[in-house]
């Protein structure tokens, strides 16, 4: 569960050039929804995304995760709750490390990394098992490097590596803008999959307005860094994609 | 002759753990770290002047690891916390560490004579040459082993990914400045560790034997990179043989090119130069291989 209160975020304040990314917004994301994100470019969606994330602290408001204060948090601290699929598939995974290396510190995000070897057969069998469910062939291949994949497959092992461990919240930040349309379809639905079985909240911006349209039960729209619409899943449900394409006209 | 390039092996051995610690700043972190000539010279000093006072060489050398591992990390928070450029914090430790060096060593050069160093410990052979390298061979072979296993736990995957992907491994829960600072203390403690052997197979510590000595672990890891990429490998552990084979060849072509004659003011720059060809020509053929693939579009 997320709760954003009365959240505003400048940048340049008090500068010719101010910018209001974000004007007072209040937000709650319930357990288990989906929610998707739409806006023009410079409405805000990203720094809202930061906020969330950590990598932004926002200059007035509260974040709260499951009921506790996170405002001030580091990002490294709150990767216990949060995982972030990039936009850039080449940010979210390292890679001169092999797909086993990279996964086996999914599975540590929110625990300490000790001095033990974790990465053995029998976590390498999990990850397989994993891996498998993709379709994409690379289950025999866990000890290549992660460098030598294509973006689809980056992507799509990096939203897999979100659910590694119990993770809370999946924050997808324009996920497919660098993908081809089929290895975009394996990453959304996959994203699909791991809100409904796994329950984990998430959040996705994007500006496929067919993809916010067919995914996600809540979907809201930011202009100047306000939510001017906020639609429900019974309002969502009922949506037709000419509508969606209007707001933006 | 053949004693000529012994001693070439032994002096590479010595040196094998500031290649390591190079390995560890320039390969697994990504960070250009320069405190090396510093704390070098540091491990050497302290390892002097607590074997003069007739410290048991066991106990002076972890001393001589943590003297190298607090300048790591003095260079990791000022690099981390303050946010200045890694080169600049290594220089300025480095810097720092010469008026430290010289106070610690009370005058600009002490010798080990007479004095019961390390390579004493086990003495099966009788020739000193094949106790010194019998010594420093079981010293880096624990290195090697630790350094392996190291790299391979969990903590491990850690300090790699934080060097190749640090947006990433923000997200996955890792403080990048403590794992940096942690990966610095490691590098400059392995570092002094070569300090106190160079000093102790010498038998002297000077207040310049520091001057310069990155290069040498600069060119060991560069010549380990070079094979690495030929030799298509990835298990880390090859990858750290490796570097200690690259110090091996970098003091082999060293003390070639001193057989060969070459007056030893030239010696520094001969290294400079042999680094810059290591570094120019996997480049340059690559630009020669691209003008061929080009020659052939047309």
């Amino acid at each position: 569960m997320i709760t954003l209160q009365n959240i505003s975020k400048y940048f340049n304040r008090g500068r010719a050039n101010e910018v209001i990314a974000l004007h007072d917004i209040s937000l709650q994301v319930s357990k288990g929804e989906f929610l998707v994100i739409v806006g023009a470019n410079g409405s805000g969606k990203t720094t809202l995304l930061n906020i969330i994330e950590g990598t932004e602290i926002p200059n007035s408001g509260i974040v709260k995760m499951n009921g506790h204060d996170v405002t001030h948090l580091p990002e490294f601290k709150r990767s216990k709750w949060v995982a972030r699929v990039f936009q850039n598939p080449n940010n979210g995974t390292a890679p001169d490390l092999t797909i086993l290396d990279n996964f086996r510190l999914a599975s540590l995000r929110a625990h300490k990394k000790y001095l033990t070897i974790g990465n053995n057969e029998k976590f390498k069998k999990k990850v397989q098992e994993r891996i498998s469910d993709l379709g994409m062939g690379l289950e025999n291949k866990t000890g290549q490097l992660m460098g030598n994949l294509s973006g689809g497959q980056r992507q799509a092992l990096t939203l897999l590596m979100c659910a590694m461990d119990d993770v809370d919240i999946l924050l997808l930040d324009e996920p497919t803008a660098a993908l081809d349309p089929k290895s975009a379809a394996i990453v959304l639905k996959l994203a699909d999959k791991l809100n409904k079985i796994h329950g984990i909240t998430t959040v996705m911006i994007t500006h496929n307005l067919k993809d916010a349209q067919q995914y996600g039960n809540r979907l809201i729209q930011l202009q100047e860094g306000k939510i001017i619409r906020d639609l429900n899943p019974e309002q969502k449900s009922t949506l037709v994609l000419q509508e969606v394409f209007e707001w933006f006209e | 002759m053949s004693q000529f390039y012994l001693t070439a092996l032994q002096l590479s051995i010595c040196l094998g753990p500031m290649a390591l610690g190079i390995f560890i700043t320039m390969k697994v972190f990504n960070i250009p770290d320069i405190t090396t000539d510093g704390s070098y010279t540091l491990g050497a000093v302290v390892s002097a002047i607590l074997l003069t006072q007739h410290w048991p060489p066991l106990i002076v050398l972890p001393v001589c690891m943590l003297a190298g591992a607090l300048a790591g990390i003095c260079t990791g928070l000022i690099h981390t916390k303050l946010q200045i450029n890694a080169l600049l914090a290594g220089i300025l430790v480095m810097t720092g560490l010469y008026s430290v060096n010289l106070i610690i060593l009370g005058r600009s050069n002490v010798p080990l004579i007479n004095i019961s160093t390390i390579f004493y410990l086990l003495p099966l052979f009788h020739a000193d040459l094949y106790n010194q390298l019998l010594v420093s061979l079981l010293i880096i072979l624990v290195l090697f082993i630790l350094l392996r296993y190291l790299l391979l736990t969990d903590f491990g995957i850690g300090m790699r990914a934080t060097g190749n992907n640090p947006i990433m491994t923000k997200s996955m829960g890792i403080n990048n400045d403590s794992i940096k600072i942690i990966g610095l203390a490691i590098a400059n403690g392995l570092t002094a560790l070569s300090g106190y052997l160079v000093s102790q197979y010498q038998g002297f510590a000077d207040i310049n034997m520091g001057i310069g000595i990155v290069i040498t672990g600069l060119g060991s890891v560069l010549i380990a990179d070079a094979l690495r990429i030929w030799l298509n490998i990835t298990q880390i552990g090859m990858q750290i043989l490796l570097v200690l084979i690259g110090s091996f060849l970098f003091q082999m072509v060293l003390a070639f090119t001193l057989a060969m004659g070459v007056d030893p003011n030239f010696l520094k720059l001969a290294t400079a130069l042999f680094v810059l060809i290591i570094v120019a020509l996997p480049r340059m053929s690559g630009q020669l291989s691209g003008r061929i693939a080009n020659s052939h579009k047309i």
